[in-house]
């Protein structure tokens, strides 16, 4: 009975990690994808959540005020997804190279704002785990819906970012199928040729996409230094943003799809942590490299990809073809 | 004619601006933190490049460079961006300790230094050997497979460090630091100072009335520095490739079906072999990094992102400043290399962070690629106007153009070569 409680409790301590810790994975995933549709791809992605992250960091540790740091975040977010813009779009530079170049700028630049600013690792208090209490919206009860057994504890316990990545789901959705401006992204990722000829801009399309990429990058990387871990190292990411691009790839370019890969990666993280709480006899380095083996076949799968965007990678130019 | 000339003077000053606009950068990043970027620099220009202290470290790290930069031109030319040299340095690294290791005590030493060599070459070659196939097999994205390779050769190096190749010593002292045993001596890469020792060159710099740079570049051979005779196999190999590359067949067809996967196909050429071979060859120079970094410099294997050190990153930049060719490789090694020793010594001088150089590299990347349109426009824009009859393909169109075909940057190496 005993033994059967304690692997529930590890159950249900996966599902509550992996559901938490798929919250950066969704917002850069998410906002990777709208610029894969368009046809750009952002392999910067890693650098840009460093920068968000240490921004998000920052500001939150001077003011106390995580909404300031949230907003900071996705502000120098937005900004390196116009560098990255600029140059993938406008000069129409090599995507898989320049993507590496800004995460390498990135990782210098949050490194050296690190190092020079804070100078030492330190905590914040963040975001802190919501709690649904009835009392909070002026119910007269001590009832909080983070005490309903199993599913309260697995869904109603997390941080108003984690919320939010997952509201995003749906209304990427909603934006990509029944908008227009969905129509256009898909159009110009598609058919470039003919998106412009029926009067879109290209390259304007692809602009917004980029930089509304990195403004969510920028909140990804937020979420890790200011609700999930709340302190600021250097390469804090550690390759997170590389994984997102893939899930990307893994999600067939669907949001729902990304959804699903994110909360299989997350899963298989949060499982790695927990063998190491548990002391299962997988040496921790192995364990670690789960999601890396995983990416690979992931990609390796022949799942959707026809849903690959026919014109992703190559910038316009009107009248080439 | 003349006109061609200049545009390609033109097109091999494009790295040059981009370094000096990505310097400028630092420059105003160095102006914010209330430091003087003149003296920044003169500090790093001063600690890299006019001791022979300086310059050993400089060569010694320009080593791993040239090698690293070697594989992923050759990659780059047949159409594969290899961003796992990290992870093929590491793999290298560790089955050159291994056998080191195993075998140092038991068989001579130039014999030995030669398995280690070749295990850790074709080590880091079956690293990118795997990304290779399933790209040329099953079209995945190789930027992506090569980076998840890259962390899953980390956590192997932590593993075999604090498992099977921790050092017995580090065991029995109960500290647990992960690193292996120390090589034996005779799989030490002989030293430059060996070497002058075995041509009988014992005179100091004064003896020789020798002073200023002269007398420090002199005191590289005969005084004991980290220089090791990694460099030299380096600079062989960099010459060998430029062979390779242009002057034999396989290395031709690695070139064709880097910029033209149809007509590749179209003329015959297995593309999907060749897609694996240019990846493969690329984690061999990358493994034979690691491998030299081990025999020539650490002799032993330690923390594995210590050991690879950014390298298979900066390797990247030094390709592509280098117009992915093996032979301006060469410079653009030594100057990348400056610039890492460089940024340490400004660490010390002015306490400005040495990740400067992190965001320096990044630009010159971003800066390189960028400019890259200017190139191929020109390209285009000579095809018109300077022979208007042919109308020969332009060099633009088929480059940058997704996964299949080439880097862009392809174009600027084509105003060289």
């Amino acid at each position: 009975m005993n033994e059967n409680l304690t692997a529930m409790a590890i159950v249900l301590g996966i599902m509550h990690s992996g559901i938490r810790l798929a919250t950066p994975y969704l917002y850069a995933s998410l906002g990777e994808m709208f610029g894969q549709r368009s046809g750009v791809l952002n392999l910067g992605v890693e650098g840009i959540m460093l920068v968000g992250s240490f921004f998000g960091f920052y500001v939150v540790f001077e003011t106390g005020n995580p909404w300031l740091g949230f907003a900071a975040a996705a502000f120098v977010g937005a900004l390196m997804g116009l560098l990255m813009a600029v140059v993938s779009v406008t000069f129409k530079a090599e995507q898989g190279i320049s993507g590496i170049g800004l995460s390498l700028f990135g990782l210098g630049v949050s490194s050296l704002l690190f190092k020079t600013m804070l100078g030492s690792v330190e905590g914040v208090e963040g975001f802190s785990e919501l709690k649904f209490c009835f009392s909070s919206i002026g119910i007269d009860s001590t009832f909080c819906l983070s005490e309903v057994p199993v599913a309260g504890e697995i869904v109603f316990s997390h941080s108003v970012m984690t919320y939010i990545a997952y509201a995003l789901v749906p209304i990427a959705a909603y934006v990509l199928g029944r908008t227009t401006w969905g129509l256009r992204i898909k159009a110009v990722g598609q058919n470039p040729e003919a998106a412009d000829s029926l009067g879109v801009s290209v390259n304007l399309v692809r602009y917004i996409t980029v930089i509304v990429g990195g403004l969510m990058a920028g909140i990804a990387g937020a979420s890790l230094s200011i609700s999930l871990l709340g302190v600021f190292q250097e390469n804090l990411t550690n390759g997170i943003g590389f994984i997102a691009v893939a899930l990307v790839y893994f999600g067939g370019w669907s949001p729902w799809g990304v959804m699903a890969g994110a909360l299989l990666f997350s899963t298989v993280s949060s499982m790695q942590l927990w063998g190491q709480v548990l002391n299962l006899p997988i040496p921790s380095d192995v364990a670690v490299m789960l999601p890396y083996v995983l990416t690979i076949v992931a990609l390796a799968l022949p799942i959707r990809r026809a849903a690959q965007p026919a014109a992703l990678t190559k910038p316009f130019t009107r009248g080439e073809n | 004619m003349r006109r061609i000339k200049f545009y390609r003077l033109l097109d091999g000053l494009v790295p040059f601006i981009a370094v000096a606009a990505a310097l400028a950068v630092g420059a105003i990043i160095l102006l914010l933190q209330d430091t003087n970027p003149l003296t920044a620099y003169e500090a790093m220009f001063k600690g890299a490049f006019t001791n022979k202290n300086g310059l050993a470290d400089t060569l010694v790290k320009a080593t791993p460079l040239l090698l690293v930069a070697l594989g992923v031109a050759i990659a780059f030319r047949g159409g594969v961006i290899n961003i796992g040299a990290e992870g093929q340095l590491i793999m290298g690294a560790l089955l050159t300790t291994y056998l080191g290791v195993e075998l140092g005590d038991s068989l001579p030493g130039p014999l030995v230094i030669l398995v280690c060599l070749l295990g850790g070459a074709l080590m880091g070659g079956a690293w990118a050997a795997l990304p290779g196939y399933l790209k040329a097999k099953m079209g995945v994205n190789e930027i992506l497979s090569t980076i998840m390779m890259n962390q899953i050769a980390i956590q192997i190096g932590f593993f075999l460090l604090r498992g099977p190749m921790i050092d017995p010593a580090e065991l029995a002292a109960g500290t647990g630091i992960p690193h292996s045993a120390r090589l034996p001596n005779t799989t030490d890469l002989p030293r430059f100072t060996d070497i002058a020792g075995w041509l009988g060159l014992s005179k100091s710099a004064e003896e020789m009335g020798l002073s200023g740079f002269a007398a420090e570049v002199y005191g590289l051979l005969v005084e004991p520095t980290r220089l090791h005779s990694g460099l030299i196999i380096a600079a062989i190999l960099a010459v060998l490739v430029y062979i390779f590359l242009w002057r034999t067949t396989i290395g031709y067809r690695i070139r064709a079906v880097g910029q033209n996967q149809a007509a590749s196909r179209y003329a015959g050429i297995n593309v999907s072999r060749y897609i694996i071979l240019s990846m493969t060859l690329g984690g061999v120079f990358a493994g034979l990094a690691g491998s030299i970094e081990i025999l020539g410099l650490h002799h032993r294997m330690f923390e594995p992102t210590a050991v690879s050190a950014g390298y298979g990153f900066s390797g990247i930049v030094v390709a592509l400043f280098g117009f992915l060719h093996p032979l301006t490789i060469i410079p653009s090694a030594l100057l990348f290399a400056g610039l890492l020793v460089g940024g340490d010594k400004m660490q010390r001088a002015v306490q400005v962070p040495q990740v400067l150089i992190t965001v320096i590299l990044g630009l010159v990347v971003l800066f390189v690629v960028s400019a890259d349109i200017l190139v191929r426009r020109r390209a285009t824009r000579r095809v018109s106007v300077d022979e208007p009859s042919p109308p020969g393909p332009d060099p633009g169109a088929d480059t940058g153009t997704g996964p299949g075909a080439g880097p862009g940057t392809g174009t600027t190496a084509e105003a060289i070569s």
